[in-house]
């Protein structure tokens, strides 16, 4: 499971900042002497920190096929992640990780059509599985990715989805924002009405990432649709501490979101209490 | 087993101590804390209730994990683990002793907390039997019997002696060290003691609190109970119970700056506390009657679904004694144990 000396982090580096939207930022991330810090499934998170500055859980959002770097977008939600956004290229962190279980890339997702839905921010988690797919594609069936942010300009990786995701490979991107704005010409409206219109068949092993009452809505219209739950994959986001089950604050029920989680099939999730 | 005379106990604490740090509980003021042992201290041999178990001595309230040196925009990361040096701690009772079992299953589960593991491997624990029992003790109802305490070495106290029995292999070991001091023995003294003490154990108060309706596929089922509705209202959500328990294990994780660096620790939290799971986008348990439901289902639900039935409670009564509002989780055994509850 965990790599690591519990609770003791390892040194990272910032190499690259990107500007994705005007409150999220990719930050590239080695170790000090280059590569990844660790080694990680898709879906997997890591605690990053600026000692004195904070310590939070992070989604790795690049693919584990990219062993040259890590990758997280990090949007402006506090005292760390402020601070980082401030940072330049060169400042080291701290890491520590891989936390929690990934999406079942070698498993249930194998061979099957996939359809990825994302809100917001949520597209960063399932970044890491689509270019793992990207990467794998022979071992994957069709590939269908829903995004949709309040406005063109809270999109997430959208040169990548332009320039290396949309019609190659049988990849199809289907972007929305929420209202009508100069110089778009895509659609226009939320997500859960979105997919419906899209019109998938029914066998679609379906993963979802968002605001979770994004998410509470897509997993409403896919059961109007008729989509099986047992098919449908999304993460939970709690606060965390530890990241290992033992600091008592992530739970769901019986469930550790940090260990147990953060990816749970729909029916796993049903079967727990509303409380998230 | 062995035998020791009262009159003795000063001679065995500090060749005990000479052999291992040793913590006692020792009265201090009105209260009985577990406390390092200097000579001529006013060790409570049959005091039941400390006001804190000695959780402490193997998950402190608050301890340091890492050390960081912060230099422009670099940074540098110390290892500041030691290794545990040897303790004992004498007196501790049997629901604490199996409060320490209970939070194995935590710490040393995969990934292992390599901090708790080394106080666990280096402490030794020496139990005593309850005679006396307060009216606010359940362990009973639990399966633990007070009147045959685990941990390392297992003690009696009757008329003027104390009767000794090591347990373990770490036991064995310290026992063979402070031998000399004590005299061979049968276990009739400590049968007959049990057995009168049974009787009393056979009346207390909550003997008879009833777990049927807290066992099997009940998450939510109890989790919607309109009981929580009734119990809660008045919690103050001030955290006691939660501090005072010997199984409850939250921590928080916090930097301070000492002026020369950064200090990484963990200290004890509370699930009470409003802001427990407050998040960027928002809080899953805003209102009290959430977060009181959360220590209770994790204590009498999720604990036991994790870790085969075993409940995270071992019936000390600490909560009994010290909640404000009185308030505690025998009140909330009796609304939700039954079976049949709606
Ligand atoms: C599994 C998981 C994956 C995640 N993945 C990502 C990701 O890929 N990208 C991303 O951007 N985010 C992600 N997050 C969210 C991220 O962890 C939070 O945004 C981050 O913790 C914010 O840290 P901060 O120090 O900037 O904010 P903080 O300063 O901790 O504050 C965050 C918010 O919490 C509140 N708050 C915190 N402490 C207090 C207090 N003591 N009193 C009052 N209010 C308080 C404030 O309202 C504030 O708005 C993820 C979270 C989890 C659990
Ligand atoms: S819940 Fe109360 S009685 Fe049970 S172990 Fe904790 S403090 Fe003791
Ligand atoms: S139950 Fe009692 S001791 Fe616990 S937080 Fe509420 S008021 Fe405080
Ligand atoms: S973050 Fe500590 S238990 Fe999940």
């Amino acid at each position: 499971m965990c790599n690591c000396e519990i609770l003791i982090p390892k040194l990272g580096i910032i190499t690259d900042i990107r500007d994705e939207t005007p409150d999220v930022k990719t930050f590239s991330v080695t170790a000090p002497d280059g590569g990844v810090v660790f080694p990680h499934m898709p879906g997997q998170c890591a605690m990053l920190s600026i000692p004195g500055v904070g310590e939070a859980m992070f989604s790795i959002t690049s693919s584990p096929t990219n062993t040259a770097f890590m990758e997280y977008s990090i949007k402006k939600a506090g005292v760390l992640t402020d601070w980082l956004h401030r940072a330049e290229t060169g400042q080291q962190i701290t890491v520590r990780g891989p936390y929690g279980n990934a999406f079942p890339v070698e498993g249930d997702l194998k061979g099957k059509d996939l359809l990825f839905i994302a809100g917001g921010i949520g597209l960063a988690p399932l970044r890491s599985v689509i270019n793992y797919v990207r990467a794998n594609r022979k071992n994957y069936g069709k590939v269908d990715i829903v995004y949709g942010a309040r406005s063109a300009d809270d999109l997430v990786f959208r040169k990548e989805i332009e320039s290396e995701w949309d019609g190659i490979d049988d990849v199809n991107v289907h972007l929305t924002i929420d209202r009508a704005q100069a110089g778009w010409s895509g659609n226009v409206g939320f997500v859960p009405a979105f997919v419906k219109d899209l019109g998938f068949t029914k066998g679609r092993t379906t993963l979802v990432c968002g605001p979770p009452i994004m998410i509470k809505f897509v997993l409403a219209a896919l059961d109007e649709i008729g989509f099986d739950e047992t098919k449908i994959y999304t993460t939970m986001e709690l606060r965390m501490k530890c990241g290992i089950g033992k600091c008592g604050r992530c739970n769901i029920g019986s469930k550790y979101v940090c260990k147990d989680g953060p990816v749970f099939r729909c029916d796993e999730l049903a079967a727990l209490p509303d409380e998230y | 087993m062995l035998k020791l005379s009262l009159s003795r106990m000063e001679e065995l604490f500090s060749r005990i101590n000479g052999e291992r740090t040793l913590y006692a509980p020792i009265q201090i003021g009105e209260q009985t804390q577990f406390t390092p042992w200097v000579p001529d201290a006013a060790v409570q041999m049959n005091r039941l209730s400390t006001v804190k178990s000695p959780k402490d001595y193997f998950f402190p309230h608050i301890e340091d994990i890492a050390a960081f040196r912060v230099q422009g925009k670099e940074i540098e990361i110390l290892d500041v683990r030691t290794e545990a040096a040897p303790f004992a701690v004498f007196g501790v009772r049997a629901c604490d002793a199996e409060s320490l079992n209970l939070l194995d299953r935590i710490f040393l589960d995969d990934p292992i907390d390599t901090f708790y593991e080394s106080k666990r491997k280096s402490g030794l624990i020496i139990t005593t039997a309850c005679f006396e029992p307060e009216e606010t003790c359940f362990c009973g109802v639990f399966g633990i019997d007070a009147l045959s305490p685990g941990g390392d070495i297992a003690t009696w106290i009757v008329d003027d002696t104390l009767y000794w029995n090591a347990l373990t292999e770490k036991g064995e070991a310290l026992t063979e060290a402070v031998k000399d001091l004590f005299e061979e023995t049968d276990d009739m003294a400590v049968k007959a003691a049990q057995e009168k003490a049974q009787t009393v154990f056979d009346k207390l108060p909550f003997r008879d609190l009833n777990l049927d309706g807290l066992t099997g596929e009940v998450l939510m089922k109890k989790f919607n109970s309109p009981e929580w509705a009734n119990l809660n209202p008045s919690c103050l959500s001030c955290g006691t119970c939660t501090f005072i328990c010997p199984t409850c294990h939250c921590y928080d994780i916090q930097d301070f700056d000492t002026g020369k660096g950064i200090q990484r620790f963990k200290c004890w939290d509370s699930c009470m506390c409003s802001d427990f799971t407050l998040m960027a986008h928002g809080n899953p348990r805003t209102s009290q009657l959430e977060r009181f439901r959360q220590r209770y289902m994790h204590k009498l639900i999720y604990f036991p679904d994790n870790n085969d039935g075993a409940y995270a409670c071992v019936g000390c009564g600490r909560c009994v004694q010290k909640c404000p509002i009185s308030m505690n989780i025998v009140k909330v055994i009796k609304a939700l144990g039954v079976e049949n509850d709606v």
